[in-house]
């Protein structure tokens, strides 16, 4: 794809995170759909093309009274909104449509409107994976930690620290879930979840949802807000059995994901002002900054025990307190490109001064699948 | 009222041989006949070269823990936490999830690398589970 051809011309979030006891899953995608297309200044009428995951491209075009020319319902789990921002880019730049609504919602905390997730005893993960306890995520996406640690030397105070530096940039964020500083101490007396990942190292569980509106850079000039380019993109997927990995050393989709979308940007890692990392267990950021190539995976954990992630520090990573901190209704991939777009828009509550690039990477069921988006305001 | 039951597989027609075996009290895996890859889980040709040639035979049954967790909260019904849920790598090549008996769930017991060897728990009449404990000798 080419670069900067496309862009986010509208971003938001439903009105309210957290706990939202008054409104269906359905409903979420809608508000926040309904702020996206206002922050982009449009109709309703002007949406041609239409994304989401978990609940049909058909149900939400039918509620929100879309009639698309073209739609992806991909849904490989948390990432999917990275899929869909490079399924859009390419569809608007071959002409299938011009103006993209992309949505995620999910009442992940009040349960309402929500299917219950549901694993059929005659799939693969119903044979060889569920008669073995696993049972949600917490159970599932730590599995590999523990070879992770032993292969590159990391420590339980490291993975403690990624908690820690987190809560440090949600303090900075009014809409953060929690915001009181944490100790790594008090990371490591948290209640066990699933050894070796206690409470404070697996993500929040809430109510919410958000929306992004793309079209092509020539148009995006005209719109309200500042245009945020789209400059590469890559995706992937690998397993969705956890147990079936390539290895537990790093993840493969990671490892086409990412490097695809920095080759497409043509950019070095030097370059990256801004880096979300999707965070739904401590220890993604490192698997991350190793599979994308910042370093070694060895010197990962040291790197965010050292700050060099902290407010401050040289990579700004999970500027809004991340899945851990800011919220993660399931699959949080659209909250992390809402803050990138934030950043790059130069509004983001803790905002990186003079952020002209921001890599956004996310994964989704478990390590099953993986989306990079990277952003940038100058074209 | 009865105990909330453990999830039980439902073999498929590509997965029964595997079923089949743990009944009978083996390991059963597949090899490719074409170019000799090793894999898991069962399916009727090699993810490897794409060969339908694949043949199953009796896997060895030992092994060594190539990581795992101590699951304790939510425990999946028919559990009691803490339990561990590991992912054993087969001196064949692939790996499978599976649970650790005859050793404390604890970190001090159950150490990366540590030789295992399989063992059967029969669920009922149809399925048993290849489970795995601490190699003997």
């Amino acid at each position: 794809m080419r670069r900067n051809q496309v862009a986010v011309v509208g971003a938001a979030e439903t009105t309210e995170l957290g706990v939202i006891p008054n409104m269906s899953q359905i409903q979420l995608h809608a508000d926040a759909a309904l702020n996206a297309i206002a922050d982009a200044g449009l109709k309703l009428s002007d949406i041609d093309g239409i994304a989401t995951a978990v609940e049909t491209p058909q149900q939400i075009a039918h509620y929100l009274g879309i009639t698309p020319t073209w739609v992806d319902g991909t849904s490989v789990g948390g990432c999917s909104f990275m899929l869909h921002v490079r399924h859009a880019a390419a569809a608007i730049e071959a002409g299938l449509c011009k103006t993209v609504l992309i949505t995620h919602a999910e009442s992940g905390k009040s349960m309402i409107g929500k299917q219950p997730r549901f694993t059929p005893a005659d799939s693969l993960n119903g044979q060889f994976e569920a008669p073995f306890g696993v049972y949600g995520p917490p159970s599932m996406f730590p599995i590999p930690v523990l070879r992770f640690m032993k292969t590159h030397g990391i420590t339980h105070e490291q993975l403690a620290m990624v908690a820690v530096v987190q809560r440090e940039w949600a303090a900075k964020n009014p809409r953060a879930t929690m915001k009181d500083p944490i100790t790594v101490a008090d990371v490591l007396n948290s209640r066990m979840i699933a050894y070796p990942f206690r409470l404070l190292q697996c993500c929040l569980v809430t109510d919410g949802g958000g929306a992004l509106i793309l079209t092509s850079a020539d148009r995006a000039k005209d719109f309200p807000k500042k245009p945020v380019y789209i400059l590469g993109t890559g995706e992937s997927v690998e397993t969705p059995m956890v147990s079936q990995m390539k290895t537990f050393d790093s993840s493969r989709a990671f490892k086409v994901a990412g490097p695809l979308a920095f080759k497409e940007a043509g950019i070095t890692h030097k370059d990256v002002d801004h880096l979300m990392i999707y965070d739904a267990f401590a220890h993604l950021p490192l698997y991350g900054l190793g599979d994308l190539g910042f370093m070694p995976h060895e010197e990962t954990g040291k790197f965010i025990a050292d700050g060099n992630t902290r407010p401050g520090g040289k990579l700004p990573l999970n500027t809004n307190g991340g899945g851990l901190s800011y919220m993660h209704s399931g699959m949080y991939g659209m909250y992390a490109l809402q803050e990138s777009v934030r950043q790059m828009r130069g509004i983001a509550p803790a905002q990186v001064p003079n952020a002209k690039i921001s890599v956004c990477h996310g994964v989704g069921g478990m390590f099953a699948a993986s989306g990079t988006i990277i952003f940038t305001n100058e074209r | 009222m009865a105990e909330p039951a453990r999830a039980k597989p439902k073999p498929t027609p590509e997965t029964q041989h595997f079923w089949d075996g743990t009944k009978a009290g083996e390991l059963r895996l597949q090899r490719c006949d074409a170019c000799a890859n090793v894999y898991f889980p069962p399916r009727p040709f090699c993810p490897s070269c794409a060969s339908r040639k694949v043949s199953v035979f009796k896997a060895s049954g030992k092994g060594k823990l190539y990581s795992y967790v101590i699951n304790h909260r939510p425990a999946a019904p028919g559990f009691t936490p803490p339990y561990a849920i590991a992912v054993v790598e087969l001196d064949e090549g692939p790996r499978m999830m599976s649970n650790i008996i005859d050793c404390p769930q604890t970190p001090e017991a159950l150490e990366l690398d540590m030789p295992l060897e399989v063992a059967f728990q029969q669920l009922d009449d149809k399925i048993t589970l290849p489970v795995f404990r601490p190699a003997k000798g």
